[in-house]
């Protein structure tokens, strides 16, 4: 009777039943729109996480992923006639072989030195989406053609949640397998110590480029999906300002927390909404209390509690 | 047979010669240390020969095989390992899953299959997690599997780390200082690990500042001093040379040593 279920899926379940459970409470479609971003910002900040939380390597440029990801699915029905679906995994491929060229090269780069690397690439996405303006509109954006899957549409909120929430449930799942395994022992490893995982037979540089390749895929998905979801994209989406929301996510939830990447989402998109009744001191206020979230639960708030809880509990 | 052979090794940092025309040559199954005053190049040592360093000059061969400036990693695969003289733990990691890692050449599931938890990576896994288990009795950390690494004793981390080396099953096992800091309980220990492990067929090379293990453990002892070769031979041969007294005590100390040996 002891082992119903594996143990390791235990998450997984508990994080299903909130995503199916959770519309029950909401409200008004508004709040549909609200967890579709909440699942697909999540989504990316899973991917994310395992790149920053458990390899070790930052990235303040993966907001450049979102954009392939985004523009994907608008230029290649736009001008190619292309089905949304195709134009998505187009883009992921895109997504990670455009990771695999950038990365054998400045993954070497460590600390500072790769945050910036990684920072030159996001400026330069963002760039050549605001330039190409024949392509992708300029600065203006341009429209995104709706997802059509088996000659279903989807349109509104609440499909998008539930499309969101599968994905980001699978996505959730993948991740967790990829740390339970060989590779996933191997990058924590690099986390900790480079030179101590080379001698042991680690083929550290592709291993960082493993991650880099899965975690910009992750990124693909997401910017695919919002792009769908919203019907309209500007240069924005692979901005600096979302790369830098995507590692707050990280860090706020807490790295390598995988459940952490979550409730970051859930902080950083949740909280500007809830806070637009102070009007002109929204965004002060938003600092003010990741702030605070950082200054009590500095490893995140996930590990944070869970250590809380653990101590509680002796 | 010869497992590794290192011939005129020279490296140079900013002009200073760390290394300068040293050459060893390793029988397979001895106990092989390196010792020197501080500062006399015994790490710059390991590190040529274990591919973290690239030598200006010169050649290593491992088995027979010339691999002179490869990485760290594709040495590691050709069953040579090591462990730091300042550890290098993985600190957020258990005891258990610190030997995990070390099993890492001897495992082989793809990524697709790693992602969706194929039958073959729980298998893996398990495979994995016993061989560890394995290994860990042998440094007599077998009761710590569990805890997290961070929370070992310094003298246990000591030996964690040779059992992740151990792990990785390397033909040649290179140990950087260790016994620095332990006391005589956890020298001894280490002492009894390094004897069970060439037992089992695996070469060492030592460098440590322990005279006392090194003279009792030792098949061949190599004496660098400033960067050069001063000695090599058998514990016994070594501790009479004149050369060696006076690198160690200056020449003042050894013309007091002779004198009390009068």
């Amino acid at each position: 009777m002891r082992k119903i279920i594996d143990m390791r899926l235990l998450p997984v379940l508990a994080i299903t039943a909130i995503v199916v459970v959770l519309p029950y409470f909401f409200p008004s479609a508004y709040y549909y729109r609200i967890g579709a971003l909440v699942l697909i910002f999540a989504l990316a900040v899973v991917g994310l996480n395992l790149l920053m939380g458990f390899a070790g390597q930052v990235s303040l440029g993966h907001a450049g992923f979102l954009g392939i990801g985004a523009y994907s699915v608008a230029i290649g029905p736009g001008y190619f006639g292309a089905p949304s679906w195709l134009c998505l995994f187009v883009g992921a491929m895109l997504s990670g072989v455009v990771a695999f060229l950038v990365g054998r090269p400045i993954l070497r780069l460590k600390g500072h030195y790769l945050a910036v690397a990684t920072l030159g690439f996001g400026l330069l996405v963002a760039i050549v989406l605001t330039n190409e303006a024949g392509f992708t509109g300029g600065p203006d954006g341009m429209s995104v053609p709706k997802l059509v899957l088996f000659g279903w549409s989807a349109r509104g909120a609440d499909a998008w949640y539930w499309i969101a929430g599968a994905t980001f449930i699978g996505g959730f799942l993948l991740a967790l397998n990829l740390m339970q395994s060989p590779t996933g022992r191997a990058l924590q490893a690099i986390h900790d110590s480079e030179i101590a995982a080379l001698v042991l037979g680690v083929d550290v540089a592709r291993k960082k480029l493993t991650i880099f390749t899965i975690s910009a895929m992750y990124a693909s998905v997401a910017g695919s999906y919002l792009a769908l979801f919203n019907g309209h994209i500007t240069p924005d989406v692979a901005g600096f300002l979302r790369s830098i929301e995507l590692v707050a996510m990280v860090v706020l939830g807490g790295m390598g927390s995988i459940v952490g990447s979550l409730v970051g989402a859930v902080v950083l998109v949740v909280l500007p909404q809830a806070l637009t009744v102070f009007h002109e001191y929204e965004q002060a206020l938003l600092g003010l209390i990741v702030m605070v979230f950082m200054i009590f639960l500095r490893r995140g708030i996930v590990p944070s509690l869970a250590t809380k809880f653990a101590g509680w509990r002796k | 047979m010869t497992i590794l052979e290192a011939d005129r090794l020279s490296i140079s940092f900013g002009g200073v010669r760390a290394i300068d025309g040293v050459s060893i040559a390793i029988e397979s199954g001895q106990v092989f240390s390196i010792i020197g005053p501080n500062g006399s190049g015994k790490t710059t040592l390991f590190n040529l020969v274990s591919g973290i360093y690239t030598p200006n000059d010169g050649n290593v061969r491992l088995g027979g095989e010339t691999v002179t400036g490869l990485t760290p990693d594709r040495l590691a695969r050709r069953g040579l390992s090591r462990t730091f003289q300042n550890l290098q733990i993985f600190s957020r990691m258990s005891v258990l899953e610190n030997v995990m890692v070390g099993r890492h050449r001897h495992e082989h599931t793809g990524i697709l299959a790693e992602l969706l938890h194929w039958p073959s990576v729980t298998r893996q896994n398990e495979a994995t997690r016993e061989a560890a288990r394995m290994v860990l009795g042998r440094v007599g950390l077998a009761e710590a599997a569990d805890r997290p690494a961070a929370s070992l004793a310094y003298g246990a981390l000591k030996r964690l780390e040779i059992a992740r080396a151990l792990a990785s099953e390397p033909k040649l096992l290179l140990l950087d200082e260790p016994a620095a800091g332990c006391n005589a309980v956890e020298t001894q220990e280490i002492d009894r690990v390094i004897r069970s492990i060439v037992k089992d067929g695996t070469t060492v090379v030592l460098v440590e500042h322990d005279m006392r293990l090194v003279m009792n453990i030792s098949d061949r002892v190599h004496v660098l001093a400033s960067g050069r070769t001063l000695a090599e031979g058998t514990p016994d041969e070594v501790r009479s040379n004149p050369a060696v007294i006076e690198a160690y005590l200056g020449v003042h100390g050894s013309q007091e040593a002779a004198h009390a040996l009068d």
